[in-house]
């Protein structure tokens, strides 16, 4: 019994101490699983949005969806800078049990270059391996039929379409049009757009001058991504803006035909004469902007950039030269707004005019006798605006002539369009040189220092049949909304009284209508309406006496020192619609070489439309050419 | 007096019959089990995103995990004390077995491949020192326990595995098992100041030990800690966990809603970070009561103890419970970036067929205990 008890007594008391322990033991352990609570506590109550955020951070992935750029059209609604399908063959890695067998594969049926291979293989190294890798772009028709029926042979190829720019007119439209590429370090404008591989911005042209219109807005997609970046779904799709589409005022069809008639070195403008509308604009030689698209390549750049004919350069709005005779009218109207002529004041040409011991001579060696303004501008007399420049001064010459736009900038829609020089004493005096009237008598011809533009010519010649400040300009409409300045009304006028006006065009249609003039043989078939113009030409090099002496012919000359043929005109005389400038470089005379190029323009133009270009102010629907 | 006491020991003789003891099977402890494997579905049903991946496979594992605990439940507990040996040395064996020829996993050897299983050993050790020195304190009086040379065997017990497990080399597992050892003894009476000597020499020897310690070996022991991944890999996790965890709020972002675990930015989320999946779908309100489900469990097992009236019984059900507790309070730990160790499981819950195996083993010794909580194991012995 002692025993029993005993070993009761030893098992209530190892019992109690474990019960104590064990109790302890149980409590610890609870304590601790109270802990987790209050850490699961903090962490999903107090710091849960906390939490929430970076959640959605990791999943939520934000793209960038390009929108389509607008298309630049022509008066006609003819698309000259549209967007074309690219189509592209993309390979997925994690699609393909051999990337290098797959891409063996694609090169016998599109041959690859080793380059491209060693791009694509390195590409596929550094992306993870769901993310499409460019194999080629711009795959033709026949390259991808290939790959189609192809397709079993090639796991993990894809064929993707992007859009690329198209030009369908190439190279005929490419000075105005401009061209695209890839955007640079300075054209980031905090467009997130601009950082989208693939996008492009204008560069030149009305693509670069309308680029932010063209361009439109980029879309935004809402990406759910799992870990390890792989697009899950679409959470939310915000719709970009597509680029506005730009009408211009050219004529797609009227401006390859006339770039059809010309050589290297010649450049032809025709503007509406009643609002400054440019209906064609052309320049020798061109380039293809598609090449752009692709990118240039350094031999083709070489190429462009070494050719002396400068094929990237409008000569239109960047070329410069003197104005020569087609200047004379800005002289006379000077003289006529400073009363220092009478339209009836005659001059005597003997062949030249003395100043000290410098003559100055006349281009006809023989004279033209005694000259009124009318005669002086329908036989280009020199003498006659020597005279008139002598009595004027070159200061207000220099004045009239900006009036016409010569030597100011224009708000043509061209970057980088050249202002060029008209010269005034006091620029002379800035140089530290005096201006001497040896200098007037030289620009009173248009010679000189004189550096225009054949728009600015055409321009003038605008100016002159319409007596108001036409700009000239190439938008019609943005995104179907007419730009201003479509009226005759829209523009001021010069404040030139309409008598002094009448008087310079009744010269221009002696020039070409009347015998004597100097473009006789360039007026126009009578059934098509009556052109008005005024002949120039001006020398490359000087003649020196003694080659005068000789009897010197500029017809020996190497043709690089030989003179520029130019010719400014309006049409019809009655109703001025069209206005037109001819420049021919070393085209000898303007007479023999710009006249009948500005006939043949305005044969082109009136064929072309039978009737006047849409009433001024009336926007062309699209569809059939007039 | 006496007779009174042999009375009840006849009465406790004929619970011995099978149906008695089925009877004596706490059901309701069974129903709650289900309720855990049942949330384990739940949430390996979403990880899976359907049935098929894991869902499906934990709930035949826990059909054949429930039919392993209820055989076991209805053995004899003095068979099972008697056998006690044999299982501690098996554990063992096995440990020496996966040094020898186990699988290296991430780094460590820890499994090897019996027929179709993979077997931890070191999961299967914890329970077998639990059942090991639960055997050898069965009969120890309070003054037998004050012996220092008494306690120097046990002590060898645990120690061996440990060193074992350590080889591996899994830190982490070792500290587990050397914890599970501890409350073992400390329940069993082991003196306090003893204790409290022990723990005074492992707290200045360690910071000696890891000072004296070249770099790689340094880096060593981190790895030891975190065992699964680089630290780099290892941060990440918890980082994606804690947003997984944040995320979820209160009420949860809802069932297979959950962002951070479908998205796959939640590593492991089938197995050491399950519970992340269910905080993060089901929120506070869910990861509670998963956290309460889990406390009755190892609530229970002090329960059984309580109720136990033999050593062995209770000492075995503090030191299976103990580990029921390690477990779960590591895992939860972990994923809520309170302690830097990886690579452990949630009983139950997480995937796995050898955890699944070795937990419902431990339920079936607890049962076993419970169910023969009367049986007479003979006085204690000085």
């Amino acid at each position: 019994m002692s025993l029993g008890r005993g070993v009761r007594r030893e098992e209530e008391q190892r019992r109690s101490v474990f019960t104590r322990r064990a109790l302890a033991l149980g409590m610890g352990q609870l304590a601790l699983f109270g802990f987790l609570g209050t850490r699961l506590w903090r962490l999903q109550s107090e710091e849960g949005d906390r939490y929430r955020t970076l959640a959605e951070e990791n999943r939520v992935s934000a793209r960038l969806i390009p929108p389509p750029r607008g298309q630049v059209l022509d008066r006609n609604g003819r698309v000259i800078a549209g967007n074309r399908l690219n189509w592209r063959a993309l390979l997925v890695a994690e699609q393909t049990q051999d990337v290098g067998a797959t891409l063996e594969t694609f090169s016998r049926i599109v041959p690859l270059q080793d380059h491209e291979r060693a791009r694509i293989e390195r590409d596929v190294r550094r992306r993870r391996r769901f993310v499409p890798v460019t194999v080629r772009e711009f795959l033709a028709w026949e390259e991808m039929a290939r790959i189609e029926v192809n397709a079993p042979d090639l796991p993990g190829i894809i064929i993707d379409v992007g859009q690329t720019r198209l030009y369908p007119e190439n190279e005929h439209l490419a000075h105005m049009v401009g061209y695209v590429a890839p955007p640079a370090e300075r054209d980031m404008d905090g467009d997130p757009l601009l950082e989208l591989p693939g996008i492009r911005v204008g560069r030149a042209g009305i693509e670069k001058h309308h680029d932010l219109a063209l361009r439109g807005r980029a879309g935004a997609v809402q990406l759910e991504v799992n870990a390890v970046g792989r697009v899950i779904r679409e959470l939310d799709r915000r719709e970009g803006i597509p680029g506005q589409d730009v009408q211009l005022s050219v004529d797609a069809e009227l401006q390859k035909a006339l770039r059809g008639r010309i050589e290297e070195g010649t450049s032809i403008v025709v503007l509406d004469a009643r609002n400054g509308e440019v209906l064609a604009m052309a320049s020798q030689p061109s380039f293809d902007p598609n090449i752009f698209n692709a990118g240039v390549s350094a031999q083709q750049w070489r190429e462009w950039t070494r050719n002396r004919a400068t094929p990237l350069i409008n000569k239109a709005t960047n070329g410069l030269y003197a104005p020569g005779s087609t200047f004379k009218m800005i002289v006379a109207l000077a003289g006529l707004e400073a009363k220092a002529v009478t339209p009836a004041d005659r001059v005597y040409c003997p062949g030249y005019l003395d100043l000290g011991d410098t003559r100055f001579h006349c281009w006809q060696k023989h004279g033209h006798g005694s000259v009124d303004m009318r005669a002086g501008i329908k036989v280009s007399c020199d003498v006659y605006f020597y005279e008139v420049a002598k009595r004027v001064g070159i200061d207000r010459i220099a004045a009239m002539a900006s009036r016409f736009g010569l030597g100011v900038e224009l708000d043509i829609e061209l970057p980088g369009t050249k202002k060029g020089l008209v010269p005034t004493r006091g620029w002379r005096q800035a140089q530290g040189k005096p201006w001497n009237l040896g200098d007037t008598i030289v620009h009173g011809i248009g010679q000189g220092f004189y550096q225009v533009t054949p728009l600015q010519l055409a321009t003038m010649a605008a100016r002159l049949a319409t007596g108001r400040a036409v700009q000239p300009h190439l938008t019609r409409s943005i995104g179907g909304r007419p730009v201003r300045g479509t009226k005759p009304e829209d523009w001021p006028s010069l404040g030139i009284p309409e008598r002094d006006l009448r008087l310079m065009r009744e010269g221009m249609w002696a020039v070409v209508n009347e015998p004597g003039g100097t473009a006789l043989a360039s007026r126009l078939p009578g059934s098509l309406g009556v052109m008005a113009g005024k002949t120039g030409s001006v020398q490359v090099r000087r003649i020196s006496r003694e080659q005068r002496e000789r009897g010197f012919k500029t017809e020996s000359l190497p043709r690089e020192w030989r003179p520029h043929a130019l010719f400014v005109a309006f049409a019809p005389y009655d109703n001025p619609v069209y206005a037109v400038s001819v420049v021919v470089e070393h085209g000898m005379s303007g007479s023999g070489a710009a006249a009948p190029l500005a006939r043949d323009t305005l044969v082109e133009v009136f064929n072309r439309f039978r009737t006047p270009p849409a009433a001024p102010g009336q926007r062309v629907a699209e569809g059939p050419r007039p | 007096m006496s007779a009174t006491f042999e009375r009840r020991l006849l009465t406790r003789d004929r619970g011995h019959g099978l149906l008695q003891k089925f009877w004596r099977i706490p059901w309701l402890f069974v129903l709650l089990l289900s309720a855990v494997a049942a949330v384990g579905y739940v949430a390996l049903y979403s990880a899976g995103g359907g049935p098929e991946a894991y869902a499906a496979k934990h709930a035949l594992r826990f059909g054949f995990g429930l039919v392993l605990m209820l055989s076991i439940a209805v053995i004899d507990i003095r068979v099972i004390a008697k056998l006690a040996w044999l299982g501690y040395a098996i554990g063992v064996g096995l440990l020496v077995l996966v040094l020898l020829h186990g699988n290296i996993g991430k780094g460590a050897q820890r499994w090897i491949d019996i027929g179709p299983l993979q077997l931890q050993p070191s999961e299967l050790m914890k329970i077998m020192l639990a059942l090991g020195l639960a055997a050898w304190f069965q009969r120890a009086s309070w003054e037998r326990v004050g012996n220092l040379l008494f306690l120097l065997p046990p002590a060898i017990m645990v120690l061996l595995p440990v060193g074992l497990i350590l080889k591996q080399p899994n830190l982490g597992t070792a500290l587990i098992t050397a914890m599970i050892g501890g409350a073992v003894f400390f329940a069993a009476g082991m003196r306090l100041w003893k204790f409290a000597l022990l723990l005074a020499a492992v707290g200045t020897a360690a910071p000696i030990a890891y000072t004296h310690l070249h770099d790689y070996q340094k880096a060593r022991i981190t790895t030891f800690l975190d065992p699964e991944s680089d630290p780099l890999g290892a941060g990440y996790n918890i980082i994606q966990s804690k947003i997984a965890l944040g995320s979820g709020g209160i009420w949860g972002k809802g069932f297979l809603q959950g962002t951070q675990g479908h998205l796959n930015f939640l590593p492991e989320k089938q197995t050491d970070f399950i519970f992340t999946m269910i905080a993060e779908e089901f929120g506070l309100v869910g990861a509670l009561s998963v956290l309460g489900l889990l406390a009755l469990v190892v609530l229970f097992c002090y329960l059984v103890a309580f109720r136990c009236r033999h050593q062995f019984g209770r000492l075995l059900a503090v030191g299976l419970g103990t580990n029921m507790f390690l477990y779960i309070f590591v895992n939860i730990a972990m994923v809520t970036g309170s302690i830097p160790v990886g690579g452990v499981p949630l009983p139950l819950i997480s995937h796995g067929g050898s955890a699944m195996l070795t937990t419902m083993l431990g339920f079936g010794l607890l049962m076993s205990v419970h169910v023969h909580r009367d049986a007479e194991f003979g006085p204690a012995r000085d």
